[in-house]
């Protein structure tokens, strides 16, 4: 018994020593910059530049951290859904997806969620790029006219989805209330000669008596959707809407699924993806057909175009291209390079 | 036997149907700001029996006592809170301590103490703050009504005094929400519900004296006790009726509230014990 005591002491010491070997080894590293996550933000705070899809914010270069404000306005409106018919939309800044907000890691993000005052119902902000209890989502509840404030530090590189997580939040991801955030690497990504925003989603709807279209909480909960659309309309990126580029050049796509449930299986008909950045993070794989992009979440993939032509973007779970409007363009414009493809036979 | 009870229960209640008459505030009970000078309320107030039911948040499944308790028939009107804030000029708008009420506090009323031309006076009145709602009723000798006794009462529908288990019930009352400027309309112009109450959904949301005691967090995936004992989660991992998505709504609406808070559709209506 009395040696216990002795034993515990002993053990507490070795811990101890233990503990100070490697408190050195962490002095003798901190000689270094720290990491990048951690860097101390710098200067007075700016207003983050924010677009509407499919057109993304300038890259951020060799920029060191900053503070920046992200100004978000909730909103219940309507708009077209699909092929004039109107439906209910709860969004970020009256546009979906949300506004694309990019940022750099180690940059402290000030948001400001501002439910306007027409608003029927609270909204809030879970940004999947912080660390921190629900994303921010408690601490931005606003009800109608109210804005409320929080501030993170970006520390994980990536692509993120942020989404409005006010119960019941099936709805108010169904009716619209989803965008993408990016926190770019120090140093920025690569440079590439084009970059566009594209968001799905699916919308469950029923027809009030006027016609109107709105949210169906039963399609909802059996998960079979009416509408799945990029950028929140059917044809949001086809006619005039295509997304553009020329022969030899490398596109980049930020897409995300904002859901609220279907998974999607994204692709891009007569492409292949150089590069994935698989669920929008850090691993990037190679030569990807169709890449698998979870409710409430991204990737980046990019691809040189190297014919020109029209190239179909689509989600690969075929019915909701052909049916339910899962479905865009890219239109490539240049020199035809037969060496790559041609009618015809050698 | 019991349903028996209850039906006397009800019974007597359709009869209780009492108009309330001015009553004495009492003294010394509510801080300064709060003292409020009386005023008369000619609303029919309603008998709710009371009973147990239960609560639609919360993973306890132990249904909550709800003393018998009287409530408005429907939400207080803006030509009712001109003649409050008439005798009590310190809830007049360029008075109001900010502690008390944010600055949008009865933002759309032209002066002090005169209504917009364009404003019902019928109509609930709207963007007053908790405070406000609760001088008004100490004014008038009566207090707001507690959390459970709002939703015990929000149970009903025109034909049961609970109609949670219908398919229609919560769907009728998203559909009542979703409605803007809903707060725009006269009360009394719709139905009134099983006890006779009219107004529940379809015009404001209202002020409950603990709204903030019971309350899904904005967040509403966090199956969580947050401090102070306080329940704080309404997640889908909690609410014992999940596709209650009205309740939902209400709940979250609590959740984004603090008591000087005025939000354009948002109003309130007094309830009352019984008297042994």
């Amino acid at each position: 018994m009395t040696n216990k005591p002795a034993l515990f002491l002993l053990s507490v010491m070795l811990v101890f020593g233990a503990c100070k070997s490697h408190t050195e080894q962490g002095n003798a590293s901190a000689e270094k910059p720290p990491a990048a996550k951690m860097e101390e933000a710098k200067g007075a705070p700016e207003e983050a530049e924010i677009t509407a899809a499919p057109n993304v914010p300038a890259p951020v270069g060799n920029r060191g951290p900053k503070k920046l404000i992200v100004k978000l306005l909730t909103t219940e409106i309507e708009g077209e859904i699909a092929d004039k018919k109107k439906y209910t939309f709860w969004t970020f800044n009256n546009i979906v997806p949300g506004s694309f907000i990019r940022v750099r890691e180690g940059d402290e993000v000030e948001v400001r969620l501002k439910n306007d005052a027409s608003s029927v119902l609270p909204h809030n902000i879970d940004l999947h790029a912080v660390n921190g209890p629900g994303g921010g989502a408690e601490a931005t509840s606003a009800v109608p006219g109210k804005e409320e404030t929080f501030t993170f530090k970006a520390m994980n590189p990536g692509l993120y989805v942020y989404h409005c997580a006010a119960p019941p939040v099936p709805m108010h991801i169904g009716n619209g209330m989803y965008g993408l955030i990016l926190v770019e690497p120090a140093g920025g990504l690569k440079p590439v000669d084009r970059e566009y925003y594209i968001m799905q989603g699916e919308f469950y709807t029923k027809a009030r008596e006027n016609g109107l279209l709105e949210f169906d909480n039963d399609k909802a909960v059996s998960e079979n959707p009416d509408y799945v659309l990029f950028n929140g309309k059917k044809g949001s990126l086809l006619g005039a809407n295509m997304i553009e580029a020329k022969v030899g050049e490398t596109v980049r796509l930020f897409v995300g699924n904002g859901g609220p449930n279907l998974i999607s299986s994204f692709h891009v008909i007569g492409e292949i993806f150089d590069n994935v950045y698989q669920e929008g993070g850090t691993a990037v794989t190679h030569n990807v057909q169709t890449t698998i992009i979870p409710a409430g979440g991204s990737a980046i993939v990019e691809f040189r175009v190297d014919v020109p032509g029209e190239y179909v973007l689509v989600d690969h779970s075929l019915s909701r291209a052909f049916n339910k409007g899962a479905i865009g363009k890219l239109k490539v414009t240049g020199e035809e390079n037969p060496k790559v493809f041609k009618k015809g036979g050698l | 036997m019991k349903s028996r009870l209850i039906h006397i229960v009800i019974l007597s209640a359709a009869i209780w149907c009492i108009s309330c008459e001015r009553q004495e505030a009492a003294p010394g009970a509510a801080p300064l700001a709060l003292h409020a000078g009386e005023i008369s309320s000619k609303v029919k107030m309603v008998l709710i029996p009371g009973g147990e039911y239960q609560p639609f948040y919360g993973a306890d499944t132990t249904p909550v006592k709800v003393k018998p308790f009287l409530i408005d028939e429907r939400p207080v009107t803006n030509g009712e809170f001109l003649e409050f804030v008439k005798a009590n000029p310190q809830w007049q708008r360029s008075q109001v301590k900010r502690l008390y009420a944010d600055t949008n506090y009865l933002r759309s009323w032209v002066a002090d103490t005169l209504l917009p031309r364009d404003i019902h006076v019928d109509a609930p009145v709207t963007q007053l703050s908790w405070y406000a709602a609760k001088a008004y009723a100490t004014a008038v000798g009566k207090r707001l009504p507690v959390l459970d006794e709002w939703e015990l009462v929000a149970m009903a529908d025109e034909t049961v005094p609970n109609a949670r288990d219908k398919k229609s019930y919560s769907d009728r009352i998203v559909n009542l929400y979703l409605v803007k400027n809903r707060q725009y309309n006269a009360v009394k112009q719709s139905p009134p519900n099983y006890w006779g109450v009219y107004n529940f959904f379809d015009l404001v949301w209202e002020w409950t004296d603990d709204f903030n005691s019971v309350l899904v967090t904005g967040d509403a995936r966090s199956g969580e006790y947050s401090n102070d004992n306080l329940f704080c989660a309404g997640s889908a991992t909690s609410a014992t009726d999940v596709l209650n998505y009205a309740a939902f709504m209400r709940f979250s609406m609590r959740a984004g509230l603090k008591a000087h808070y005025t939000v354009a559709n948002l109003g309130f209506r007094c309830a009352k014990d019984v008297d042994e």
